[in-house]
């Protein structure tokens, strides 16, 4: 049942990741990125993270493909098709893509997976002590960084947001 | 239930054991899918019902008993239309449109505790997942807004995902105030907490009423209705991003916007009111009853929600944004410290 399941999966996530990246119509290939996002996010459930399968649906597939879709949106018309490449630079794509295909493969085929006997699921609570935590295998400290960087960010976006009018004495806001 | 275990197991005597899940898999969906075709339907005749009385008129009262088989009625004429579409749009995104939104609307519904035992899916992320797969129904609407190649469509389609991506925060971060409470995403544990004391919003009395107004605005604004109901706004904007769509295909846009709203209400009955609980437990011995308690709850939210949409006029959209980005969020996250701080003190109401 589970095999029959990820094979599915994979089937669906493999058509849709080559869709996105043949598609010659900008929103196409958003949706079937989303398609490939939403994959990921299966066979996460599939392997009982149910807690990483639902940020991946609201991070990638709810948060990310949004903002793609809109981006979209505002520069892109509906009868506007992207260009094909050159034939150059298509056969140095394709080198390259095989090159990486190659290594993945050969460091999948040359490692020995242990299979796990028990899977346990992993609960919400588990992962907000491990985030809390500041004994050892704790996260406190990424998850502080994370969240300065997170801060400069928006400062970051804010100032380019506004422009000048941060530094003029505008009354309008 | 009895019914369901002996289906259970008459299924597997019948069969090998893949063949009779998947067979129970697909009879549940089966299930689910007629809930959500009659709610639908009933909720659209309550709406325009409802309407009615508002405006002192008098409503569909001719087909059935009191118009009961009006949206019946309409639903087959609807599925004898034929399926028009512009010249130019993109066929594939167009047809596909509509299925995003039925079927996220169709995966949250699962979820929900009708009774103890009437429990689909009792994921142990519960509300959490409610929240995501919500995030994924904005996608429907702005593709529809853009592959029908119509630009008041595409208007109302960016109005409803600026609409969506902000209210989510207000709706997620409420639920949230909630949890601290329960200490649990799991909808099952969430209802068991309520049990032992009392609904949720009579135990954190202050910041829980505070969450509860909160949430059911942010609600409203998420199920884009009126008075946030912008992206089809009809005196701009025609139908919005659903102007192009006719036949099914509009009809599976107007059914999943009433799912959603029975879905918020849903969510409003299971985190405030104690989902299938009767009030101080008077049916408690008859756990049969809980689907009229729950159904009870839900419909009163819903009511009220109806209530919102023929009383309220129209929010700009620069007001609607400045709502939820000025006011309600952060009065949302001082709400979330205060019930933090109740929850550490030991100040809620307990019985």
């Amino acid at each position: 049942m589970e095999k029959i399941l990820f094979y599915i999966l994979a089937l669906i996530m493999i058509v849709a990741a080559i869709a996105s990246v043949t598609s010659r119509k900008m929103l196409r290939s958003v949706i079937y990125l989303l398609f490939v996002l939403i994959g990921v996010a299966g066979i996460y459930f599939l392997i009982d993270y149910n807690f990483l399968a639902a940020v991946q649906l609201t991070v990638y597939a709810g948060g990310i493909i949004v903002l793609v879709i809109f981006s979209v949106l505002l520069v892109h018309h509906i009868e506007m098709e992207l260009e094909m490449a050159k034939l150059s630079k298509k056969i140095i794509t394709a080198i390259a893509c095989l090159v990486g295909l190659g290594v993945f493969l050969a460091t999948i085929y040359s490692t020995n997976f242990n299979v796990v006997e028990n899977s346990k699921t992993t609960t919400v609570e588990d992962i907000g002590r491990g985030l809390l935590s500041y004994d050892a295998g704790g996260f406190i400290l990424p998850f502080e960084v994370i969240s300065v960087l997170l801060l400069a960010a928006m400062i970051g976006a804010i100032i380019i947001g506004k422009g000048d009018k941060l530094t003029k004495n505008d009354d309008t806001l | 239930m009895n019914i369901t275990k002996n289906i259970h197991e008459w299924l597997f005597s019948l069969m090998p054991e893949t063949t009779a899940s998947i067979v129970e898999m697909v009879l549940i969906a089966v299930v689910y899918l007629a809930i959500f075709a009659v709610a639908g339907l009933y909720l659209v005749l309550l709406e325009r019902r409802v309407a009615a009385w508002f405006q002192l008129r008098l409503g569909p009262n001719r087909v059935g008993y009191q118009g009961l088989l009006q949206t019946m009625a309409d639903a087959l004429k609807l599925v004898s239309k034929e399926l028009t579409g512009t010249l130019k749009a993109d066929k594939f995104l167009y047809n596909l449109a509509p299925y995003f939104v039925i079927v996220t609307a169709l995966m949250a519904m699962s979820l929900f505790p009708f009774t103890k035992e009437l429990h689909a899916f009792d994921i142990n992320i519960g509300i959490f997942f409610l929240i995501a797969i919500s995030s994924i129904g904005v996608i429907g609407i702005l593709l529809a807004g853009w592959s029908s190649n119509n630009k008041f469509a595409l208007i109302g389609a960016m109005r409803s995902g600026v609409q969506t991506i902000s209210y989510e925060l207000s709706v997620g971060l409420s639920l949230l105030t909630m949890v601290l409470m329960t200490g649990s995403l799991q909808l099952s544990q969430i209802v068991e907490v309520q049990e032992k004391g009392g609904w949720l919003i009579v135990q954190g009395h202050i910041p829980a009423l505070i969450a509860f107004c909160i949430y059911m605005i942010a609600g409203t604004a998420e199920t884009n209705r009126a008075p946030f109901d912008l992206v089809e706004a009809e005196s701009e904007l025609g139908a919005g991003f659903h102007t192009e769509y006719s036949g099914m295909k509009f009809a599976y846009f107007f059914l999943a916007e009433f799912i959603n709203m029975f879905i918020i209400a849903s969510i409003a009955t299971t985190v405030f009111f104690g989902a299938y609980l009767s009030p101080f437990g008077i049916t408690e011995n008859i756990p049969l009853l809980g689907v009229f308690w729950f159904l009870g709850k839900t419909l009163l939210l819903i009511f009220l929600m109806m209530w919102f949409r023929w009383t309220f006029p129209r929010l700009r959209i620069d007001q609607l944004l400045v709502l939820e980005w000025k006011y309600l969020l952060p009065l949302n996250l001082m709400n979330l410290l205060l019930m933090a701080l109740m929850v550490l003190l030991g100040l809620t109401i307990q019985f």
